[in-house]
């Protein structure tokens, strides 16, 4: 059997479909995807116009710069990304290997930013609800409301670069196998969808949770 | 091999942009702009998404199939949102009537005492 029969499942035509087929797949897993943080975002948006006032200072709570710097953590994972699957494309497994590992750890980056330097913060600062929320002022209910969104939401996408982490875990495995041409590397190719989609949510939650708070 | 293989170039200059974005959507959030700061940030957001979606996720060289798709998942956003808002931002406009006055306390632009409060009638 050549290499091309074996890139090839039998129910599609040609590789061009097959690999269609497994891009639109991905994509409408996204769209439930987008669904499900959409609902955040619009509860967020809601309970945000509601309580403008709590909303804000809870913002004021949260450190611009780690924002900052995760979300160019982030965007430049997303380059790695890329670069991993013109690797795939072109048929270059070290370099393949390489930026997947680098995406790898750029995740891996922001987890530990976020944990240490966010997450860790707030719980010192007692701002974490249900845990040990304390905090005096006029509209301590709703900034709490403000920090309920702001751990399941930021949670909720850490969650996700776990579950990306994991799945570059098995894609690196895979690789050096020498499992993935350039006639065949849809792996590679649907969680670059994933992990673009997961940083599209944080390009989002970036402005909506740190920046619009009035930081003037 | 029919798939479009994007040059590495177009992959760094999306990057540059999506930095350079970063950089700016920061930097204006410190200048009070009154409402535009929240339009601004939500604009540059949509940028940074645009171009995430049409390079990395190579949907501008997708087929029309695939693009189809994620215009729905957005419109189905834009519906998710519009029409929660539509309801949530209108209560204030119109009074309630007096009978229904202990419900009002929800309402966005009649808070009873400074801010608005979670009891639902």
């Amino acid at each position: 059997m050549s290499e091309r029969t074996l890139a090839l499942a039998h129910q599609f035509e040609d590789l061009g479909q097959q690999h269609e087929a497994g891009s639109l797949g991905m994509w409408v897993f996204l769209v439930t995807e987008i669904m499900f943080f959409g609902g955040l975002f619009a509860a967020y948006t809601i309970y945000r116009a509601l309580y403008l006032q709590a909303f804000e200072v809870g913002s004021h709570h949260l450190d611009v710069r780690f924002g900052a710097l995760n979300t160019a953590v982030l965007i430049t994972s997303s380059l790695t990304m890329a670069l991993a699957v013109h690797a795939a494309q072109t048929g270059n497994r070290r370099q393949l290997i390489t930026c997947l590992i680098l995406t790898m750890l750029l995740g891996a980056l922001f987890i530990a930013i976020k944990l240490i330097f966010e997450w860790g913060y707030d719980y010192r600062e007692h701002l974490v609800p249900g845990i040990n929320f304390v905090f005096e002022g006029k509209v301590t209910p709703h900034v709490e409301l403000f920090f309920l969104f702001y751990f399941f939401m930021t949670g909720m996408h850490a969650l996700h670069m776990l579950i990306g982490l994991g799945i570059m875990t098995y894609l690196v495995l895979q690789a050096r196998r020498g499992r993935f041409t350039p006639e065949y590397y849809s792996p590679v190719e649907v969680s670059g969808l994933y992990w673009h989609f997961v940083d599209i949510v944080w390009i989002f939650l970036f402005p909506l949770l740190y920046l619009i708070g009035g930081r003037y | 091999m029919s798939q479009h293989v994007v040059p590495k170039r177009v992959y760094f200059l999306v990057f540059a942009s999506l930095i350079a974005l970063t950089l700016l959507t920061t930097g204006v959030a410190f200048i009070d702009l009154g409402r535009i700061n929240t339009v601004v940030a939500l604009a540059i957001a949509v940028c940074k998404m645009l171009l995430v979606i049409l390079f990395f996720m190579h949907v501008r060289y997708s087929s029309g199939l695939t693009k189809i798709v994620i215009v729905a998942a957005f419109f189905w956003l834009a519906i998710l949102i519009a029409l929660s808002l539509s309801d949530y931002l209108t209560r204030g406009w119109t009074p309630a009537p007096a009978t229904w006055e202990s419900s009002s306390s929800m309402l966005l632009h009649n808070p009873p005492s400074g801010e608005t409060d979670l009891e639902v009638a």
